[in-house]
């Protein structure tokens, strides 16, 4: 197993980029870089034919350490650049890291486009509920009460669900799965990664920094540990009472079929176009 | 333009091939423009006075199969098109100014990332949805200055139908040679006027291509160039496994704050543009040689500025035009040469100076530099200047 994982860090991560990597310690972005590289090496894949794309904040450094063509764009608007990279070359894996407020805050209108058109794209979105790379300021995650270096006292907005708003709008894929979970989430990252169509991972991860000291949610051990008590698998989670799924998630796969993908009905638009112009 | 048959653009595209004479709008005429440059990417957002670009591509991509794509809005069409063209794509976006605005941000990435493309932007009037139908030109410092951090900027300016297809011609050339975002800045009047256009035969047009590096991609540095300041750019998915960031960064491409690595970053972003300007500086002159004043204008008042040269030179007055077809950089040289030894240098514009201002910059107070400035969403008619002409001389 460690000449495995050896393997995969190195044939994976950038051997020119130094590290230690930007992240806090206990911070959950590296075991999500560790999942990622495993899911790419256990899916084959061919490290010239994927791009990695992110945003802005914490997990918008994640690209930059994986031995692959990396593009670190600007805040909420990844999609946006991984849309143009993959019309232009459809053979290649985009795989998009951001962050909840990257995604759905000032991205929200690219995330719910991104999944109704439905692009060959991974979206990978990694939901720490807060800003962490500027303090720890609420984000559309921060849970109603919790506390905010922009909501001293109590957070006044209720939070998003990320991944409901994404099934909502059309994602061929959506998964939720923690940083505790890591197995499971390797599998989920595999999964969508695969997935024809667009396809959505949450990952919940701690910021004890800044949000887990705001709270009083202990260390970064005590955080995971709550991932382990708050998580409940999706088949479990159905059968459960409202009352017993309070203070609880589901993870695992919340929903997977299949949509015709962006890339096949322009294909359809290409086929036409290029009839009609041919008949003169 | 009327609604989306295939037949204008299959006529166009067959007077490309002969060189034909064409009646064609002025938004036809930079989309054709750009086709022929090789663009073959497009993404936008609908917006007048440019949405004919949108919908012209929008015919014309998938004949070609190529992308088209509307995107959700004007910064998810500029980030389309920054991704596409870091894949290997020709890419263009058309907008006007509100659309302008929104794009300020990946505008800016554009730069820093050193990624070629062309943005077009239809001016209206401003700001915020102001005049939508009508005419101005008040986004000429926003096209300079726009987005935040000091930085170059290339603005082309056609005032013709012909204009906007060599221009676009020459924005793409420029943005693939010079690895960086290319302003076409056209107005209403020009993007919806209708002129005869002589389009150049297929292969009598140079089209320029970015360089690509020739090196394995175990010795590819990023940003590591030559005595031309622009490094070779490769296409993503193609074995060059590098990073792109919009943070400053070191000639891998990794981000860095170190000042020994900052200050040569900025310097070979400037540099690689400065270091060109005689290449980048477009004028025309009209009647300039014996004038005693001189006109300097560009986009669609320079049409009016024509016009009033030749009436002015029928009553006796000595009228030139300098026409400013680069509006940044600043055409300095030719300016300077067209301001001396002149009674004085009028300068009509559809804002309240931005040109003028330059103009006056320049002169450095050897000549008599007036502003003639005009914000009613109309044109400056030539009797106008004539008018302005006969207040000043």
């Amino acid at each position: 197993m460690t000449a495995v994982h050896r393997s995969v860090v190195y044939d994976w991560l950038r051997h020119d980029k130094k590290f230690p990597h930007v992240w806090c310690p206990g911070c959950g972005l590296g075991i999500l870089l560790g999942s990622l590289v495993r899911s790419l090496a256990q899916g084959g894949y061919d490290k010239n034919q994927v791009v990695l794309v992110s945003g802005i904040g914490c997990s918008g450094r994640l690209p930059v350490y994986v031995d692959v063509g990396s593009v670190h764009t600007t805040h909420g608007r990844a999609l946006t650049f991984a849309t143009g990279i993959k019309l232009a070359k459809p053979e290649l894996k985009v795989i998009v890291v951001m962050g909840d407020g990257d995604a759905t805050a000032i991205g929200g209108n690219h995330l719910i486009h991104a999944a109704r058109r439905n692009l060959d794209l991974t979206a990978i979105i990694v939901n720490n509920l807060t800003y962490g790379m500027t303090g720890g300021q609420y984000s559309p995650t921060t849970p109603l009460g919790a506390k905010a270096t922009t909501a001293p006292y109590g957070h006044s907005e209720p939070s998003f669900d990320i991944s409901a708003l994404t099934v909502t709008a059309g994602a061929s894929f959506v998964a939720r799965s923690t940083v505790y979970h890591v197995t499971q989430l390797d599998q989920m990252l595999g999964q969508a990664i695969a997935k024809k169509g667009f396809g959505v991972v949450e990952v919940l991860s701690p910021c004890h920094t800044n949000y887990g000291r705001q709270n009083r949610l202990g260390s970064q051990v005590e955080m995971m540990k709550g991932y382990k008590k708050q998580a409940v698998r999706v088949d479990r989670w159905e059968k459960m009472s409202p009352a017993d799924r309070e203070d609880r998630f589901p993870i695992g796969v919340l929903a997977d079929h299949e949509r015709p993908t962006f890339l096949e009905t322009y294909q359809g638009a290409v086929d036409r176009a290029q009839a009609i112009r041919k008949e003169g | 333009m009327a609604a989306g048959t295939s037949k204008p653009a299959g006529r166009a595209a067959k007077a490309n091939r002969k060189g034909q004479a064409r009646l064609l709008q002025g938004n036809e005429a930079a989309s054709l423009g750009a086709l022929a440059a090789g663009c073959n990417f497009f993404a936008g957002y609908p917006i007048t006075p440019a949405s004919e670009i949108t919908e012209y591509m929008s015919r014309e991509m998938p004949v070609r199969g190529n992308p088209f794509i509307q995107m959700e809005d004007e910064i998810a069409s500029i980030g389309a098109c920054v991704g596409a063209s870091l894949a290997g794509r020709k890419a263009m976006t058309a907008t006007s100014g509100p659309g302008f605005s929104l794009m300020q941000e990946n505008l800016g990435y554009a730069m820093i990332a050193e990624t070629p493309l062309v943005v077009v932007n239809v001016m209206r009037g401003g700001p915020s949805t102001g005049l939508p139908t009508n005419v101005a030109q008040g986004d000429v410092q926003q096209a300079r200055w726009g987005t935040h951090g000091d930085h170059p900027a290339i603005v082309f300016c056609p005032s013709s139908v012909s204009e906007c297809f060599e221009l676009m011609v020459r924005a793409f050339n420029t943005a693939e040679r010079f690895r960086t975002p290319v302003i076409f800045l056209a107005d209403e009047t020009v993007a919806h006027l209708r002129e005869k256009v002589i389009l150049p035969a297929e292969g009598d047009l140079e089209v320029i291509d970015r360089r690509r590096p020739t090196v394995p991609p175990d010795w590819y540095v990023p940003y590591k160039t030559d005595g031309s300041l622009i490094p070779r750019l490769a296409d993503l998915g193609e074995g060059y496994r590098y990073h792109v960031t919009g943070l400053v960064h070191d000639e891998r491409g990794f981000p860095t704050r170190r000042p020994d690595e900052v200050e040569p970053f900025y310097a070979r972003l400037f540099g690689k543009i400065s270091r060109h300007f005689d290449d980048l500086m477009l004028t025309k002159e009209y009647s300039l040689d014996d004038a005693e004043i001189v006109l300097i204008s560009y986009g669609c008042t320079a049409r009016s500025c024509r016009a009033a040269v030749r009436l002015g030179r029928e009553r006796g007055i000595k009228l030139g035009l300098l026409q400013l077809l680069t509006l940044w950089p600043f055409p300095r040289q030719a300016v300077e040469a067209a301001l001396t030894g002149r009674k004085a240098a009028l300068v009509p514009e559809l804002n309240m100076g931005q040109i003028s201002r330059e103009v006056k910059r320049v002169n450095d107070g050897r000549t008599q530099v007036i502003r003639h400035s005009k914000m009613d969403g109309t044109m400056i008619t030539p009797e106008e200047i004539l008018g302005r002409m006969r207040e000043v001389a």
